[in-house]
């Protein structure tokens, strides 16, 4: 008994620096991979309104250069998808969720866990340091193409580009270590009673991203580990035979093409590393907010896990532009339609979950609402760009600008934000601010469409993306010009408006309302924690044990609206078994 | 639930101890076992590395194909890396099937030779390294060469890596963790040792038959 005791208690906090810094409770790992997320995004939407006000009013800040515009473009992209997005749905989301929703103490390595974030604080340190070099950070694009991204003439040729490989690749290593206990705490931790088949959605996502990005990012670091290899060594994976500036290199023989197929390999899942987990929590949100069961949970986790798959067989659609083989063309333009299909499927279901349901319009629930239009409308546009024949024309303008930030840039930003309304009081054991919330919710939502709308007809008008300014092209009106700075004064709007959400985030700590233990009234396990905020090790001296599912809401017959999943057999609301759903669909 | 059971779940949630003695495992508690815990770990980045090593393949093929891409002789050291590598893994594989017996010497014994097998591996790697260079094939030169050295690197990182377990399982093994202990720990060397070998077999087999001629082959490219 007495080792036991010692094993319950064997990395318990006992000082501020063991308890809040050099900390190896998921929780607090979670709030610091959240807040370096935040923080580097702020920068990032910051470098867009930096990018839009050169678009927007050309020549009129004479601070923005033509290397400035492309060092903030691609440090912009890089950030938002990688930096942000994935580190706060895997380091932040993942962290704070998979353990408490799966009914364990903490992840399975806590040292491991730990160490990730701080592996994950040094990639965005050396990231940042690209900005204090000699020539800037790089400015090759996002997607860092050889041979320019690392050739005179790019911005940031030099160390900025060393610097970004450099940060990619110590950013993997973090998220490696993260993965590998997200996929394991999942596998091995869960309390008893907790099925696979009674995870919530939001873990079965972001198990599913994990999965994922365990398998995607290897392909970025064997591209960036070659191309930084081509860059200090002068080796030729990616470099063929070139004359640069006059002056003919020492490369030979190498493949930008495989730089590309490599790269996608990783940068298609990685769409997905982003959405799956905002799929799985948008379900939750609606089911909560809903006061009802999600629609077809287990059409729902086999949906999460066929686009997983799926994800991995049409990277070259990124890559009708690079020539390539018409029947390749034509294998990668259907399996990216047929990703559709189980996606469409997951469309379905939220929005069978909403109807007839008891809808709460409060912030999370509008959030969600907005993700699934959005999620949508960003959708429909990528049947049109996975078309061989539609994409080539479009592919270099503005319509896929708005396309992508529809799909994974602006939907999982709400689906964060949501996130964020619905778990704050968790976390922090204080409610947000409604008013503030709905302020938000409502700029973000209007603006990001007032944004990104207008972008369609431009891209369809032909308008070319990734320039620096568009003096001299006769084809695009003077209109399209005004419709630009239309654009970037509503995106300045927009991104001040964050500001508000992270006023709100920081004044609730100190000041906001305190919050019930369970003050969404939800059943799934992580709203049972003896303690509001949890304390270390979660659950006090016994784990729970789980009966049902998550998504016992307006059961008939029960005393409430809900049931938790750690209610007494007794009480009902289990989930469906599969005989009685082929039973009512017989 | 009563104390006890109580406090079973709390350590075996945390990882630290094998379940109390007469009492049924459930799938619960064998979930929870440290051996399934870290079982589980190590297959998945087993998983990770294989997709590692399968990209890097996949583009050294890939590269291989292009006109200017010569096959490089393989050094003969990399016979004996090779017979050192498949040396630890058997050796590692004894040592996992004895730990679970009476005698607590042969293992630790078995152990430590599989150790020393991988280091002596990265040492004669090593020395293959200078007979090529001696060879004037540099990183920089032509494909084949680069990703030699390249791969060669990752693989004698992911063994480095492996020394780490390694010692990690022969201090606790040496520590006070028992037979049983020491049995899920020393299976765990042996499967990595195993990864590595294949790993390695991998690579030198691509080394050494695909060749440009191979490569474009596959690729169907002209040369």
């Amino acid at each position: 008994m007495a080792y036991a005791d010692e094993a319950a208690s064997h990395h318990d906090p006992q000082t501020f620096i063991t308890k809040y810094v050099w900390s190896q409770d998921h929780k607090v790992i979670a709030v610091q991979y959240a807040s370096v997320a935040i923080l580097v995004g702020l920068i990032g939407v910051t470098l867009s309104n930096i990018m839009r006000l050169q678009i927007g009013f050309p020549g009129v800040f004479a601070f923005i250069t033509p290397e400035r515009y492309y060092q903030y473009v691609t440090m912009h992209g890089m950030i938002m998808v990688i930096y942000l997005l994935t580190a706060l749905f895997l380091g932040g989301f993942g962290n704070y969720l998979i353990p408490l929703m799966v009914g364990a103490r903490d992840m399975v390595f806590p040292y491991m866990n730990m160490l990730s974030f701080w592996v994950y604080l040094v990639s965005v340190i050396v990231l940042l340091a690209s900005f204090f070099v000699p020539g800037g950070p790089t400015g090759a694009g996002w997607t860092l193409y050889p041979p320019q991204a690392i050739l005179p003439g790019t911005p940031g040729y030099d160390w900025g580009i060393i610097l970004m490989l450099v940060s990619l690749l110590i950013f993997i290593v973090a998220t490696t270590m993260g993965g590998l206990n997200y996929v394991t705490t999942v596998l091995q931790a869960r309390c008893e009673g907790m099925t696979l088949m009674r995870m919530p959605l939001s873990v079965w996502g972001i198990f599913t991203a994990t999965v994922l990005a365990l398998l995607a990012f290897p392909a970025l670091f064997v591209s960036g580990i070659m191309m930084l290899l081509d860059k200090t060594l002068h080796t030729s994976f990616f470099m063929p035979a070139l004359v640069s500036m006059g002056q003919v290199t020492n490369y030979r023989g190498g493949s930008p093409l495989l730089f590309q197929h490599l790269f996608w390999f990783f940068g298609h899942p990685e769409v997905y590393i982003v959405a799956l987990p905002a799929f799985g929590i948008v379900s939750d949100l609606i089911s909560v907010h809903a006061r009802k069961a999600i629609f077809g949970y287990r059409m729902m986790v086999w949906a999460i896990v066929v686009i997983g798959g799926l994800s991995f067989v049409v990277w070259a659609h990124h890559m009708f532009v690079s020539g390539m083989n018409p029947w390749f063309g034509f294998f990668f333009a259907t399996s990216t339609l047929i990703i559709a299909v189980p996606t469409a499927i997951k469309v379905y279901n939220w929005v069978l979950t909403l109807w007839n349901g008891d809808i709460h319009l409060s912030v999370p629930m509008l959030f969600t609402l907005a993700f699934i239009l959005t999620f949508l409308s960003g959708g429909l546009t990528g049947l049109f760009l996975g078309n061989v024949s539609v994409d080539i024309p479009l592919s270099g303008t503005y319509f896929v600008v708005a396309h992508f930030h529809m799909v994974m840039g602006v939907a999982p930003l709400l689906v964060v934000f949501g996130a964020i309304y619905h778990w704050y009081p968790k976390i922090s054991g204080r409610m947000l601010d409604d008013r503030l919330g709905k302020f938000h919710f409502w700029v973000t939502f209007i603006g990001t469409y007032l944004i990104y709308f207008p972008m369609h007809y431009l891209g369809v008008l032909g308008m070319p993306r990734r320039y620096y300014n568009f003096d001299g092209y006769q084809f695009i009106p003077p209109s399209a010009l005004t419709l630009n700075a239309f654009i970037t004064v509503v995106a300045l709007v927009v991104g001040a408006s964050q500001l508000v959400f992270v006023y709100n985030l920081v004044w609730s700590v100190f000041r906001g309302p305190k919050a019930s233990s369970n003050p969404w009234r939800a059943a799934s396990l992580e709203w049972f924690t003896p303690e509001t905020p949890p304390k270390h090790n979660n659950w006090g001296p016994a784990l729970p044990v789980v009966h049902r599912w998550a998504y016992a809401y307006s059961v008939p017959g029960a005393s409430e609206d809900f049931i938790a999943q750690t209610a007494p057999l007794s009480d009902g609301g289990m989930e469906p078994e599969p005989y009685e759903v082929k039973e009512a669909i017989a | 639930m009563n104390t006890s059971s109580s406090a079973v779940l709390r350590a075996t949630a945390n990882g630290r101890d094998d379940g109390i003695p007469g009492l049924p495992l459930t799938a619960f508690r064998r979930r929870a076992r440290p051996q399934s815990i870290y079982g589980v770990g190590l297959w998945v980045f087993i998983g990770v590395a294989t997709t590692l090593f399968s990209l890097f393949i996949t583009a050294y093929i890939m590269r291989m194909s292009s006109a200017d891409a010569v096959a490089i002789a393989m050094p003969r050291q990399l016979w004996l890396s090779t017979a050192l590598l498949v040396l630890g893994s058997v050796l590692l594989q004894r040592a996992s099937m004895t730990a679970a017996g009476p005698d607590a010497l042969a293992p630790r014994r078995l152990l430590l030779a599989g150790g020393a097998c991988a280091l002596a591996f990265l040492v004669v790697q090593w020395s293959a390294w200078q007979f090529l260079l001696a060879q004037q094939v540099t990183p920089a030169g032509n494909p084949g060469g680069s990703f030699f050295y390249l791969l060669t690197a990752m693989h004698g990182l992911h063994v480095i890596g492996g020394l780490i377990g390694w010692t990690l399982a022969a201090r606790a093994v040496w520590g006070n963790v028992g037979p049983a202990g020491a049995a899920w720990r020393i299976a765990l060397c042996a499967r990595y040792w195993h990864f590595l070998l294949l790993v390695w077999l991998a690579l030198f087999a691509s080394f050494t038959w695909i060749t440009p001629e191979v490569a474009r082959i596959i690729c169907r490219t002209a040369a």
